[in-house]
């Protein structure tokens, strides 16, 4: 425990905070430049998702699928490597998924759920793996083949969709068997029918094993160390390349499970896409607001999803156009970034503070 | 495939790969300097709004189509310049990390430019019908079969792109400026060392990059799509990225990535003419411009080599 403290130390959390409330009055003061009020938009935004129970269900529903792509640009990110083929890892994991989910007959639900939510999380690493292993084995950039791979995985998805299991005159797949669903269905009544399912319970877990795996194994610390130092770490013995294509794995692991849980909890069926749902991308501003920390992932995650959830009641009820929540968003990533611009804003608190200590 | 679809497919490669050639041409610049630029596509963005904003309000003027187009490219480059100080402030003088920065800019322009636009056209999500660019044909050139509907039939933006390659590998590789720009991208220390200014080279490398991808964006909406919407861009900034990857940071080379790109774009559209690709689920075909990237990359190119210094702070303490 006083190591997870330690991780997370107070100053980093003052800044985070900062940060936050940085972001939230920019974007009040656009608001105000289009001649909105603020406090009616924002108010308006907490009691959508706060409110009653069926928008909190679904807001952590929405959640969900954040703090795993965010974990997995935070995993890749503390290797050194820069994941930003989350979007094709989530799609991926999630066809597979579907296909198990729909294929598959006559199975228990619990052998046939797991053996679906199994499939999406090794697709999905299998996808980032390759990268992995060309960046290993050939020295092509990850970001590069990153992107390119983000485009197959959507026509890759689409393709197998249409190909196996379209809902005829659909354009989407049929539903996956019921033994595959991972609804929580009595919670979901309780609820007013908002989407909960099992998924949140494994990306919690999943956060939890990041840091295990992270800073209490052998591996993780293998990982780490090739994050911060390929020539030292190959120089100590370690097989650097190894280690590359393992932290991408891992890490779209937690991509593809995003992407399975979207289809087995939450749809019950998958789409044929026009464009990339943006997911993967979300996950890396999920990631730099939890600093690639799985624990400020959570946290992360949890404003992130509230922002974006609740912005669709700041529409409703205010009349404010919703993209203003990703101009708040991006600018309490860009204070995070620019620490210095918040520890100037912090500084006469701080000071402050000392010199009552002095009296 | 008749030779007339043949120039028609090299033009149709022209205009795909226009905006990506620009982006990545600005990518260069930035890159070069030591700034990793992870914001081309939001560059883009705001380079498409402020060109169909720019070019609607020119013609609501009074300004004909194509002085008004010119309009909307010249607001999308002076637009790109003051968002691409964003990124600069941040990266250079707060010493944020370069990545988080260029994200942060990719966020803010999908938002911030959905919400200007509904704030300027009444909550719709798209500017109004612009008239933009038409293209130009040289005269007695164009009358050649196949070359002259391939390269000498265009858009401006296209000749411009062309122009402006070669203009900025001249400026990079013959001129003082171009070598002190990438010897701050290889060794901040050593520039230092002998008087050049590093911030301040690295901030023009950014602000180049900032007009060059306005630019890029603008030419979609002035040529392409003819209105700017929140998906007019649409993953264009990630493929300039890539080119500029590709291409190895030397403009000629991120030129021929960009053609390259644009032609894999092109291609989609008459592979669909042959009778044989009806058999081929239109997937795969839409799959193979990036399948085929990343095959090049493996086969033929090999290891690309980033400016030494890029990504990474300068502090004149640590030199």
């Amino acid at each position: 425990m006083a190591n997870l403290l330690k991780i997370f130390t107070k100053d980093s959390f003052v800044l985070a905070l900062v940060s936050i409330i940085l972001g939230l009055l920019l974007g009040a003061v656009v608001m105000l430049i289009g001649g909105y009020d603020p406090i009616v938009a924002y108010s308006a935004l907490f009691s959508r998702v706060y409110g009653d129970s069926y928008n909190f269900g679904e807001a952590i529903r929405e959640m969900t699928p954040l703090i795993l792509t965010g974990l997995a640009f935070a995993f890749a990110a503390r290797a050194g490597l820069f994941n930003i083929g989350g979007e094709g890892q989530f799609l991926v994991g999630m066809t597979a998924a579907s296909i198990v989910g729909i294929k598959l007959h006559g199975l228990p639900a619990i052998i046939h759920a797991p053996l679906a939510v199994i499939a999406g999380a090794v697709f999905g690493g299998l996808w980032a793996a390759i990268a992995g292993y060309l960046k290993a084995k050939r020295g092509v950039n990850e970001v590069i083949t990153c992107i390119m791979m983000n485009w197959i995985g959507l026509y890759l998805a689409n393709l197998v969709i249409n190909q196996f299991a379209l809902l005829e005159g659909e354009n989407r797949s049929v539903d996956i068997q019921p033994s595959a669903s991972i609804s929580i269905e009595w919670l979901s009544q309780m609820m007013g029918n908002a989407r909960v399912h099992w998924g949140t319970v494994i990306a919690l877990l999943a956060a939890v094993f990041f840091y295990i795996f992270m800073w209490k194994t052998k591996q993780g610390y293998e990982l780490r160390a090739v994050g911060f130092n390929q020539d030292a770490s190959r120089y100590a013995g370690m097989n650097v390349n190894r280690n590359i294509v393992k932290a991408m794995f891992i890490s779209g692991v937690f991509a593809g499970l995003a992407g399975a849980f979207e289809v087995l909890g939450v749809f019950h069926y998958q789409s044929v896409m026009a464009g990339s749902p943006g997911t993967g991308f979300d996950g890396i501003a999920v990631a730099l607001i939890g600093m690639n920390n799985p624990f400020g992932v959570l946290l992360g995650s949890v404003l992130f999803g509230t922002l974006t959830y609740g912005s669709a009641g700041m529409s409703f009820s205010a009349d404010v156009p919703p993209e203003i929540i990703r101009v708040v968003i991006g600018s309490i990533i860009f204070f995070i970034a620019a620490q210095g611009i918040v520890r100037w804003v912090v500084k006469p608190l701080y000071s402050k503070r000392k010199k009552e200590k002095v009296l | 495939m008749s030779w007339l679809t043949l120039g028609e497919l090299i033009h149709t490669t022209l205009v795909f790969a226009t905006a990506i050639i620009f982006a990545s041409l600005g990518g260069v610049f930035s890159e070069k300097s030591g700034v990793t630029n992870l914001g081309l596509e939001g560059l883009m963005v705001f380079g498409a709004f402020a060109a169909g904003v720019g070019g609607f309000y020119a013609e609501q003027a009074g300004l004909g189509g194509t002085s008004a187009a010119w309009v909307g490219v010249l607001s999308a480059a002076v637009f790109g310049i003051l968002v691409s100080l964003i990124h600069a402030v941040a990266s250079i003088t707060f010493k944020a990390d370069q990545v988080i920065s260029g994200i942060v800019i990719n966020f803010l322009a999908a938002g911030s430019t959905l919400y200007m636009v509904k704030l300027l056209f009444e909550g719709d999500g798209d500017t109004g019908r612009i008239q933009g660019f038409s293209e130009i044909s040289i005269p007695y050139l164009v009358d050649i079969p196949i070359a002259g509907k391939a390269f000498f039939q265009a858009y401006p933006t296209t000749y411009l792109a062309i122009l402006l390659v070669i203009i900025g590998y001249f400026t990079l590789y013959k001129t003082p400026f171009g070598l002190r720009l990438r010897s701050v991208g290889e060794h901040p220390g050593a520039a230092d060392t002998v008087g050049i200014k590093v911030n301040r080279l690295r901030y023009i490398g950014v602000m180049i990059s900032g007009a060059l991808a306005g630019i890029g964006g603008a030419t979609i909406t002035l040529t392409t799509t003819n209105m700017f919407s929140h998906n007019t861009v649409s993953g264009q900034g990630y493929i300039a990225i890539a080119a500029m990857i590709f291409g190895k940071w030397n403009p000629l080379g991120a030129f021929g990535a960009a053609v390259f790109f644009g032609f894999s774009q092109a291609i989609r559209n008459y592979v669909q003419l042959f009778a044989w690709s009806q058999s081929i689920p239109q997937e795969i075909i839409f799959m193979l411009p990036y399948l085929l990237t990343i095959i090049v990359l493996v086969a033929a190119v090999g290891r690309s080599r980033a400016p030494a210094a890029l990504g990474q702070l300068y502090d004149p303490s640590k030199r």
